[in-house]
């Protein structure tokens, strides 16, 4: 099964945190993705950028974000294999992020049936 | 009115696992009795507090459950057997409720959710439930599972011990030695998940392990000639006694700096005590060398001495009985810290690395005997694993400072 992780943070936390701070977490999120490919369950994974630099399409319409007041906003992702949502939840809470806020973990649909 | 309350809940907790045991010796129904007896407890919260806390709080309780039991029963005009059955319980429970007394049937409680026949992974949990009454939410996020999956789940053991008829008794002699060890080790299971759990503040896990302890005693008291369930009580109550110094302002304190300062004394008499009533009984036990060991930890602090050998040799000792990763690893760094590193090297080695894949306390036991034995760039590699595989903040920032170390 795949399993998508969404990771919500403040992003304007991480933005201003130091950069011996960022580096810090930058460092964790490379070991949890070492840790994940070693055991076979990576899939693919990345940091997104600041929510002011998103669009949204809403029809033909173009709009800048950012699109919500919530403090708390999608900073990354990780798309991992596990065999079931125990072993999911077990990788999400071994994920750096969970320091910083909720990780979202979501079954992926599987289109091949 | 919060007095009411306050001694509602107390009994609650105390009586909880008495009240569901005694009821559901006689009906066989753990889920029905454990509606019953909520509904009792939700009958007490409202009424207690206006009519004032009854001078028998437990008969009350029971009282009120069997009521309800009753009402269930009829609703279940089906279940003829079932009704026969709940009548001797009605005859005893208005026994029992005259003479103020009933039998501490807790034994049969804990045995029946270590039964063979229920799967080992739920035995705590259904042990936490039953016993103690934590909801499966709780149960849930100290084993890491959704509150709905562990929820199916414990409904479903239930339902299976009801129909599939496990026998509500205390088992015979001759099987008596395993089951009463698949008992001690759920129990331990909830002490470890509630003690990690502990390390993320908002986990309720410190919680979990005190309810564990309190389960530890239980067994122990109820199997006084039981050196395993004796040495239990010293395990967990050891390793209970260094919580406050395994944290400094919320950083990880590896054992070598904790601060016997911080050691709990009580807890340590307590420990001490029952090691004793365990080493009397002269059947020595896994529980009972890792109990020695975490006493030669303790008294090596206390007293500043070095007792890495006679660790060593425990653990020794504990691996020709009860071989496990977390022994081979707990020997390994012993074995640093006598300024033997290669044999931690080639130990750690020893083991199959499928087993340790995603083991975070191996990589960081790889990490020191590596850095050790000078082998830099490897304890590096080992540390960083380390990093990508610990669910807890500060163990993560325990390592990365290690790593920094070796920079």
């Amino acid at each position: 099964m795949r399993y998508m992780f969404l990771l919500y943070s403040d992003e304007d936390a991480f933005h201003d945190a130091s950069e011996t701070e960022q580096m810090k977490i930058v460092g964790e999120h490379m070991a949890f993705s070492e840790a994940l490919r070693k055991a076979g369950a990576m899939i693919e994974g990345a940091p997104l950028e600041h929510t002011r630099l998103s669009k949204r399409l809403r029809g033909a319409k173009v709009e800048d974000g950012p699109f919500t007041d919530s403090k708390e906003q999608i900073g990354g992702y990780y798309m991992i294999e596990a065999k079931d949502l125990d072993a999911a939840l077990d990788w999400a809470a071994r994920c750096p992020s969970s320091s910083y806020g909720p990780i979202e973990i979501r079954p992926v649909w599987n289109i091949e049936g | 009115m919060n007095d009411a309350r306050a001694i509602a809940e107390e009994t609650a907790r105390a009586s909880y696992g008495r009240l569901i045991a005694y009821l559901s010796a006689r009906s066989r129904d753990i889920a029905a009795c454990e509606d019953a007896l909520g509904e009792a407890f939700a009958a007490a919260l409202t009424h207690w507090p206006q009519s004032g806390v009854p001078a028998f709080p437990e008969a009350w309780l029971l009282t009120a459950a069997r009521r309800k039991i009753i009402d269930g029963a009829r609703r279940a005009k089906t279940r003829r057997d079932a009704e026969s059955d709940i009548l001797i319980l009605i005859d005893e429970v208005e026994a029992m409720t005259r003479e103020d007394k009933f039998v501490d049937e807790r034994l049969k409680l804990l045995f029946i959710c270590a039964h063979p026949a229920i799967d080992p992974a739920l035995r705590t949990p259904l042990m936490l439930q039953t016993v103690l009454g934590l909801d499966a939410a709780r149960i849930a996020s100290a084993f890491l599972i959704s509150p709905v999956t562990m929820s199916q789940r414990l409904v479903r053991a239930k339902r299976k011990i009801s129909s599939a008829g496990i026998p509500f008794e205390t088992p015979a002699l001759a099987d008596l030695g395993d089951r009463a060890a698949a008992v001690l080790d759920a129990i331990y299971a909830a002490f470890s998940a509630g003690y990690d759990a502990g390390d993320s503040a908002d986990a309720g896990g410190a919680d979990l392990s005190r309810e564990a302890l309190f389960l530890a005693r239980l067994a122990a008291s109820l199997l006084p000639e039981n050196a395993e369930a004796q040495g239990l009580v010293a395990l967990i109550l050891y390793i209970d006694a260094r919580r406050a110094a395994r944290r400094c302002n919320g950083a990880y304190v590896p054992l070598e700096q904790q601060s016997a300062a911080l050691f709990d004394q009580s807890q340590i008499g307590e420990g001490d005590i029952a090691l004793g009533r365990a080493a009397a009984l002269r059947n020595p036990g896994r529980y009972q060398l890792e109990a020695a060991i975490q006493s030669a930890h303790l008294s090596g602090k206390l007293s500043g001495d070095d007792t890495s050998g006679a660790i060593i040799s425990l653990y020794g000792r504990l691996l020709a009985i009860a071989p496990s990763i977390g022994a081979e690893i707990g020997r390994a760094a012993a074995l640093i810290k006598a300024g033997r590193a290669q044999e931690a090297l080639s130990a750690l080695d020893a083991i199959d690395t499928a087993r340790v894949e995603t083991h975070q306390p191996y990589w960081a036991a790889r990490g020191h005997a590596l850095a050790a034995a000078g082998n830099r760039e490897d304890a590096q590699r080992a540390f960083e694993r380390a990093i990508g595989l610990s669910a807890d903040a500060a163990t993560r920032d325990y390592l990365n400072a290690r790593l920094r170390d070796l920079g």
